[in-house]
């Protein structure tokens, strides 16, 4: 199986992508049921909601060897929170400055309103970052 | 190492997974991973047959934990979770990995990248697992009472069946009467009963049960509360108008559809003669003896078919068959044998689903005489003016090698389908998710189809897709079943995944308290504490903590870590 962390044009990114029960994740879930095709270095982790989701875990996605983090926030349609992109939003910031502290692009973490019918803008969005990180080349330099 | 003992089944779904993934390889990469102890595949995990299997392993290996690789956790989390209860084993020492939705079925072009995901997957299933904890649901008693909206004949059923297995009904509609589309209708298809005098009927049930409150002129303007117990605030108007407020256990949505109505031209529409199929079968239902449109005698009529439905393009195109209306033109044309016998009927479709036993009615309209062409996607038929007053409709007919046809009408009928009913005040109130048609969206149209995502709320009708009279009372009646199954228990078990504070780590500072809507942190001297029946388990006050003493069960700092670290494992 390819190694896909090594550099060069083979270089295929991790992508660790967060997802809400409810509403991102039965977005994504559409993708696949419609075939949409994306790459498979896309991993999902379904959560309540996007404004729950700590900081230190994106550091740690990416130290660990992940490329990016993209964020399937909920946008106005939380169940749970009112202010909930807001609350994400600040999350992503406080989560941009951990990774520039420790010498990562912040571009390498994405948010994108999902909806649970957003099977297409969900597969050209993450298509779209992925390639942004192709061309960041891979996060850990060994 | 992990002391725990896993068991992990990994799917096939009859080549839905195993098509694409190489589930043996899977199994092969994840057999030896911490704590697991059992490692085996499955043709359908979710038959009965595997099901057996799995409580066996779990009693016999004395199994702590349990993972199943297969479709969304949407469909079968709760089905897999009642497994490891019947075994013995704690419901919450369940995880459910995604292997379909989002690895075969999207990675269809890449068998070996879904294998290697699916490997990635899996492990970070059984790492989550490896750091669960048995926990109880929170038990919530509920109220025995239900509030239904609309009262078409998918409401009116819905509240009759409700309260006849002892609930409370508040029925309400909108407008000041109730009975819905089918209230307007004379005969209907294929048992020829009059729809009005059904819903009379029926109306007459619903008064019959004191349970069953009826609100019309009245509107849901509120809702809060979660699934056995909802405050819903009502607006009604009318003569005395005011607002009421009801506690009920759940929710039926049935609010039905509009029809498709036509721009001004297509298909001719907005000239004289050219009418849709509602406004047809009102000439129908109003006309005795022979059909008259306008004072002059009908002898030639041409109805165009799938107008406004199974369309190809347009801004917001209505893709789906509105699957009633071609049984209903079908029907309206035996109406119109009957009343004028010599009368021309010509039917131009695109395909004819007079699926079932409406099959009998198509044949039946055949054998009378009308006529049915065949027209492509590509080439609709054309509608002009021509001699005498009349309109000539244009079609080259496939049936006949594609012969061009002009067939002179007193009457085109446009046959209209479903479209969904503009109350976006109510999705908005309910949040409720609309599927890919705007229609109501169900969990899953076979095994959950009148469930939403919405706990509690339940849809049914044509307010979730088009459906005959006969089908919305049909899921009328499946949201009766389901929604008393709930309330009929008197309590539900919600998830227990909520946040905890640990006490260890957390230095009282307090940054946490405003941080939730629902009040469910809570402060005394000793402690902060969370509010279990406040706390709806969103997560949004773990990341505020400064200690980060804050954590979400199921989705703790080292579940979360885990996770990540099995899903970057060396291949």
């Amino acid at each position: 199986m390819t190694n896909v962390t090594s550099e060069g044009k083979d270089f295929n990114p991790k992508i660790l992508a967060f997802s809400t029960n409810n509403i991102s994740d039965p977005g994504i879930d559409l993708a696949g049921s419609s075939h949409l095709h994306y790459p498979p270095g896309v991993m999902v982790m379904s959560m309540p909601c996007t404004s729950g989701i700590k900081p230190e875990w994106v550091l740690y996605a990416v130290e660990k060897g992940f490329d990016g983090v993209f964020i399937a926030a909920d946008g106005e349609e939380c169940a749970y929170l009112p202010d909930c992109a807001e609350r994400t939003t600040h999350m992503i910031k406080r989560a941009q400055a951990m990774l520039q502290q420790k010498g990562y692009d912040p571009q390498r973490l994405r948010m994108s309103a999902i909806c649970s019918v957003c099977a297409g803008p969900f597969t050209s969005q993450i298509k779209e970052f992925h390639q942004t990180l192709k061309n960041l080349g891979p996060a850990r330099k060994e | 190492m992990s002391d725990r003992r896993i068991g992990v089944y990994i799917c096939h779904c009859g080549g839905n997974i195993s098509d694409y993934v190489n589930v043996e390889t899977v199994r092969q990469a994840v057999a030896n991973e911490p704590g697991v102890v059992v490692a085996k595949t499955a043709m359908f995990s979710c038959s009965d047959a595997t099901q057996q299997e799995m409580i066996q392993d779990i009693r016999e290996q004395n199994l702590d934990g349990l993972v199943v690789a297969s479709c969304s956790p949407k469909l079968h989390l709760p089905t897999f979770r009642e497994v490891a209860r019947r075994a013995g084993l704690n419901p919450y020492r369940y995880t459910q990995v995604n292997i379909r939705e989002q690895c075969s079925w999207t990675h269809t072009n890449d068998h070996a990248g879904a294998t290697e995901k699916a490997v990635r997957l899996v492990r970070a299933g059984i790492a989550r697992t490896n750091l669960t904890d048995p926990l109880q649901p929170i038990v919530i008693d509920t109220v025995p009472a239900v509030l239904v909206v609309g009262a078409g004949i998918a409401g009116l059923r819905a509240a009759v069946g409700l309260a006849d297995l002892g609930l409370s009904v508040y029925l309400v509609e909108k407008s000041p009467n109730p009975g819905g589309r089918v209230g307007g209708l004379g005969a209907m298809y294929p048992h020829g009963k009059n729809g009005r005098q059904l819903i009379d009927r029926l109306v007459g049930e619903v008064r019959k049960r004191e349970l069953v409150t009826l609100f019309t002129n009245a509107e849901m303007v509120a809702k809060s509360g979660t699934i056995g117990s909802f405050n819903v605030k009502i607006r009604v108007g009318g003569k005395a108008p005011g607002e009421i407020s009801v506690d009920v256990g759940a929710i039926v949505v049935a609010t039905g559809f509009d029809n498709y109505q036509p721009a001004a031209g297509e298909y001719g529409y907005g000239m004289d003669g050219v009418i849709t199929l509602p406004e047809f079968k009102k000439l129908l239902d109003g006309t005795a003896g022979e059909l008259e449109y306008n004072g002059r005698q009908v002898k030639d009529i041409v109805y165009i078919y799938c107008v406004g439905s199974r369309q190809q393009g347009g801004e917001n195109p209505n893709k789906y068959c509105s699957r009633y209306c071609c049984n209903a033109a079908v029907h309206a044309s035996l109406q119109v044998s009957e009343k004028s016998p010599r009368a021309h009927q010509f039917h131009l479709y695109r395909d004819v689903r007079t699926y079932g036993k409406y099959e009998l009615m198509y044949n039946e309209a055949r054998e009378k005489g009308a006529v049915f062409c065949a027209f492509g996607r590509d080439e609709p038929p054309g509608v002009a003016s021509g001699p005498d007053g009349k309109l000539v409709v244009t079609v080259r007919d496939l049936l006949t090698y594609g012969e061009e046809l002009a067939i002179p009408a007193d009457l085109v009928v446009l046959v209209t389908g479903m479209v969904p009913a503009a109350n976006s005040g109510l999705t908005e109130l309910l949040k409720l998710p609309l599927g890919q048609d705007r229609f109501f969206n169900e969990i899953h149209p076979k095994l959950r189809p009148v469930e939403t995502m919405v706990d509690g709320v339940f849809i049914c009708g044509t307010c979730q897709g088009p459906k005959n009279s006969s089908e919305s009372v049909a899921s009328a009646l499946a949201a009766v079943s389901q929604g008393a199954s709930i309330l009929k228990k008197g309590y539900v078990e919600l998830e227990p995944l909520i946040a905890e504070v640990d006490p260890q780590a957390c230095d009282l500072c307090g940054d946490c308290l405003n941080t939730c809507p629902y009040s469910a942190i809570e402060q005394d001297t000793a402690a902060i504490r969370i509010n279990s029946a406040q706390c709806k388990g969103c997560g949004g006050c773990a990341p505020v903590c400064p200690k980060g003493a804050i954590n979400l069960k199921g989705y703790t700092d080292s579940q979360v870590k885990s996770m990540i670290d099995a899903l970057l494992k060396e291949i």
